[in-house]
């Protein structure tokens, strides 16, 4: 028997802050995303309109376009509806967390985190 | 620590809570000791151990017994034992009883499963009207209990299982800390409890949840306290274990396909 090929995952990171994406990448790979990064919502809505990715770790607050702007503006994109969003921030308040679950996005990371906590919010937004 | 005081300490451990320590483990216990030591006012470990063999402080040895002996513990842990419960038994338990379903949460530390299965009763209540569950959580450790009692969690143990959604919904966040809804905080009794001396007398209990506490006796400890868990639960209740612990016991029958899941055995008596 042939093994399985699983088709890729990609996972874009935004996020305005060049360490967090690298560190976020580090744990992404290890649970088997292709990943991709952006540094603002314009960036990322750019690379969403070339290839839409199955999911999307967003930072709130970027300059340009933030995030809750940028899932706004994907949901209105052909097939912007497809991918899963889960929001990383260091906002950390029941409010910025309803907006966003309210605005589409599946779970919800406060930073700090760590590749448990990624690994779990992955598992419960049903992308592992 | 020397050899000789690991070993006698492992055998306190033992003798008063069940637990089995594994001496190899020097650096967890070393943690775990240097956070009593410091509240009880020594300045290292060994005198703490010292004090401990050779008076007896019933209240340092319980501090020391349920620092080594406790667990850690997330909101919805293995999540699977919670699908089934909203899944499997809720349904079957609202069709057969008429009264309040009764369920247990063993070892339960500083809350998270019994405050789990009180969110999860909560968002299937509509699902079951007429429904009630009680809800009882037991642990040995008296400051695993007050802190599950403050109903007052960090940021690093809210992001453990629970959902954004139900962090929203449950919790309320005042400062650095968030706040479990009080309505949910009430619908869990909680009490001081050692699995050696106190199952007895209790129950019965529709749903017994024990899980990852047995692994850590003895196996003749552990056929004990699982028959006397038979005693306790209804014939036709559920016992959770931990989700990699399988038993060998004549009082309960394994559930194929449900990792952990275990019915009484109609065929053995319970000795209750």
């Amino acid at each position: 028997m042939p093994e399985e090929i699983r088709p890729v995952k990609t996972c874009l990171v935004v996020d305005d802050s060049r360490v967090v994406r690298k560190v976020a990448r580090r744990i992404l790979e290890e649970l088997d995303f292709e990943v991709a990064e952006a540094s603002d919502g314009m960036e990322a809505l750019a690379w969403c309109r070339t290839d839409m990715p199955r999911a999307i770790l967003l930072d709130w607050n970027m300059p340009v376009l933030n995030g809750i702007e940028f899932l706004q503006q994907l949901r209105r994109e052909p097939g912007g509806d497809k991918p899963v969003v889960v929001f990383c921030s260091v906002e950390n308040d029941p409010d910025h967390i309803g907006q966003a679950l309210e605005h589409g996005a599946s779970e919800y990371i406060m930073k700090p985190f760590d590749s448990d906590i990624i690994e779990s919010k992955f598992v419960e937004a049903g992308l592992l | 620590m020397t050899f000789d005081e690991i070993h006698a300490l492992a055998d306190l451990v033992r003798r008063r809570s069940g637990v089995i320590v594994d001496v190899d483990k020097t650096y967890v216990i070393e943690t775990r000791l240097a956070a009593v030591a410091r509240r009880a006012g020594f300045t290292t470990i060994g005198e703490l151990i010292r004090e401990l063999m050779h008076k007896r402080d019933e209240t340092l040895t319980w501090s020391v017994v349920e620092a080594i002996a406790s667990t850690e513990t997330q909101f919805f842990r293995d999540r699977t034992p919670f699908q089934q419960m909203r899944d499997d038994i809720l349904p079957a338990l609202a069709a057969r009883r008429s009264g309040p379903v009764k369920i247990w949460s063993l070892g339960c530390s500083t809350g998270q499963e019994p405050y789990s299965l009180a969110m999860l009763a909560d968002e299937e209540g509509g699902r079951h009207p007429g429904m009630k569950l009680e809800i009882l959580g037991g642990d040995l450790s008296e400051r695993c209990l007050e802190k599950a009692n403050s109903g007052l969690y960090t940021q690093f143990e809210v992001q453990r299982g629970l959902p954004a959604r139900l962090l929203v919904k449950y919790f309320d966040k005042i400062d650095d800390a968030w706040v479990l809804d009080p309505r949910i905080r009430h619908a869990v009794q909680l009490s001081r409890l050692n699995l050696l001396t106190d199952i007895r007398g209790s129950g019965p209990f529709d749903v017994i949840f024990c899980r990852n506490v047995l692994s850590s006796f003895d196996p003749p400890t552990r056929k004990a306290v699982l028959e006397r868990l038979a005693g306790v639960l209804a014939t036709d209740g559920y016992l959770m274990l931990g989700i990699n612990e399988t038993v060998a016991s004549p009082a309960f029958r394994a559930q194929p396909d449900k990792q952990g899941l275990y019915v009484r055995d109609p065929a053995f008596q319970a000795a209750a």
